[in-house]
């Protein structure tokens, strides 16, 4: 799918004369390279100085880009091997979050992430992300089989909020968010986090709680989406910008109050223009903090998790 | 032609002959409409005895109710809210915040304390739904934290009185982050194998639910409550159906196993003392 932004349409303009040049150059046999490269040039310092400066609803824009990986698809530029996981062992298996064990550099780890679907019907199939209680429950079950066989966790956040639905309320959407934030905070494995799209909230939260949790450089996470914040302060969806802008949402933002703890850097105009290159920072990342982690003892490892979700929030005496 | 006339125009009372009747004597059950008097109502701990609805009653009806004497120490009573994200939609959240004390008295939605049921040690913490919808801030995660610690400390039982429509979107993800806080230190709570009993009243939503008000040791609610994680309008909306009758009450809630009983407030001191000499002995 070829989405673009209406604050690309500079980037766009200049690939489209682009384009033309070298047809004209192409028919005339006239050589155009120095005005080809001047224009090469231009192209990417508009794209450096349009992605450099987006404000907050641009980076949600980004953020919910059609062709962005999703879990699985980092799961396969990342790992060696996969085995998908199915099922909370209660009700049933939720599309919407995935899981299983893995290998990356040959060292075994329970991969957990929301999915979304990459066309109309798989979207649907994956209830766009968006978690029933069995979905929590599926991944708290993976996560204690991964502390059972002493394996580090990662997970990938991508959800537009967990499922406000009737069958989701009657099996206790609150308390399955609720039972993996606090068993999560005790797990006895290292935990990593990575935000790689949307960050909605206490769907996004339930495979939240890690010893580092990181943001992509343009995705968002906070409590409401900017939507919902619109609509409950002024009465309308018409005010998402301003939202997107109050609610401090952006990776910047976030790590700046404390809230994460590093941003990943993604390829030049986001994830969704070079998978492989986010692929390959993401994993030297999860590589380097299990080498840290592993080395520690796990019971400091925890304490320091919980110290850190603690020291969370503004309060004045 | 109408048949009576106002022949003179507005309120022709001079101000000095004004009658007020004195306020809060009597007032209407939002139930059933009938008129209840106030020293009836806290006879009646704040339950109509025509209808046996509950009222919404926040931290200080609560603290009588259930504490011997209604003696107990106030814990961590200056802890008040910051404005971390300079946070301005139609009002400055510090305005907000500054109004809201005003009107209810309170620094912030919730209120702990220390003191005995039935003899019994017991620390408190209890949600103010008046305190802008009893919406979770950093002050309520802190507070709710630092009650947890004192517990561990002292080894005492742990009531908390959940009544909230969620998170505060003045505090956006700082709010978010009094979830993994308060779970976090639930979870050490449990570790020391002290008792936590989770209330829940009317209403109790949003993130709280899918928090602290979860993961109780038992949790228990108020007749009539709604319980929930996403809002009733939220839900309609989204499965675009009528929702059925009795949908996220507190007995619907039971009937789905997340909670172990529901009591009613005029014998829940009297089972909340059960319980806890059954821990203690």
């Amino acid at each position: 799918m070829n989405t673009s932004f209406d604050f690309e349409k500079p980037i766009a303009d200049l690939q489209q004369q682009i384009e033309k040049v070298k047809q004209v150059a192409e028919k005339t046999k006239v050589d155009m390279s120095s005005t080809l490269a001047e224009l090469e040039a231009n192209l990417e310092a508009t794209k450096q100085r349009i992605y450099t400066n987006l404000n907050g609803w641009q980076n949600v824009q980004i953020s919910r880009h059609p062709d962005r990986p999703y879990t699985l698809q980092y799961i396969e530029m990342i790992c060696d091997d996969f085995i998908e996981l199915h099922g909370d062992r209660t009700v049933k298996d939720d599309k919407a979050i995935v899981g299983g064990f893995a290998t990356i550099d040959g060292q075994t780890v329970m991969i957990i992430g929301h999915q979304k679907g990459t066309n109309t019907k798989l979207r649907q199939f994956r209830n766009f992300g968006m978690a029933n209680p069995e979905g929590y429950r599926k991944a708290l079950r993976l996560m204690r089989l991964a502390e059972k066989f002493n394996k580090p966790v990662i997970t990938f956040i991508d959800t537009p909020g967990a499922y406000p639905g009737l069958e989701a309320e009657e099996r206790g959407q609150g308390e399955a968010i609720a039972r993996n934030l606090l068993e999560m905070s005790v797990l006895k494995v290292p935990v990593l986090c990575f935000v790689v799209g949307e960050g909605a909230s206490g769907g996004a939260l339930g495979i939240g709680i890690g010893d580092k949790v990181y943001m992509l450089e343009h995705t968002w996470y906070s409590v409401i989406s900017p939507e919902s914040c619109s609509s409950i302060l002024w009465r309308s969806w018409d005010f998402k910008e301003k939202a997107a802008e109050v609610l401090k949402l952006t990776a910047e933002d976030m790590h700046a109050n404390g809230l994460v703890d590093g941003i990943i850097p993604e390829p030049l105009g986001g994830a969704h223009h070079d998978p492989q290159k986010m692929a390959e920072t993401i994993k030297s990342k999860i590589l380097e903090d299990l080498t840290t982690l592993k080395g520690k003892d796990i019971d400091q490892v925890i304490s320091e998790r919980i110290e850190k979700f603690c020291a969370m929030g503004v309060v004045l005496e | 032609m109408a048949w009576f006339k106002r022949e003179k125009k507005g309120i022709i009372t001079s101000t000095q002959e004004k009658k007020e009747a004195p306020d809060g004597i009597w007032n209407k059950c939002p139930e059933c409409k009938k008129p209840l008097h106030y020293a009836e109502q806290v006879e009646n701990k704040y339950v109509c005895h025509y209808c046996n609805y509950h009222l919404r009653i926040g931290s200080k009806e609560y603290f009588s109710v259930l504490f011997d004497n209604n003696e107990f120490t106030e814990l961590f009573p200056a802890l008040r809210s910051g404005d971390p994200l300079n946070f301005n939609d139609n009002k400055k959240y510090t305005d907000r915040l500054e109004e809201s004390n005003k009107k209810t008295g309170l620094i912030d939605a919730i209120r702990s304390g220390h003191g005995k049921i039935d003899g019994q040690d017991l620390v408190i913490a209890c949600m103010d739904f008046n305190f802008i919808g009893g919406s979770m801030g950093s002050v309520v995660g802190e507070k709710i934290a630092r009650s947890i610690d004192y517990c561990i400390q002292h080894r005492i039982p742990f009531l908390m009185i959940s009544k909230s429509g969620g998170a505060r979107m003045m505090e956006a993800a700082f709010s978010l982050m009094q979830m993994a806080k308060t779970s976090a230190k639930l979870a050490l709570l449990s570790k020391a194998r002290i008792p936590y009993i989770s209330l829940l009243t009317d209403p109790t939503t949003g993130g709280v639910t899918a928090s602290y008000a979860m993961l109780g040791d038992v949790n228990i609610a108020e007749p009539g409550a709604l319980i929930g994680f996403a809002g009733p309008r939220v839900i309609k909306e989204t499965i675009k159906k009528d929702l059925p009758k009795g949908f996220q009450t507190s007995e619907f809630v039971l009937e789905h196993g997340f909670l172990d009983f529901i009591v009613d407030r005029r014998q829940m001191k009297e089972k909340l003392a059960t319980f806890l000499k059954m821990m203690n002995n």
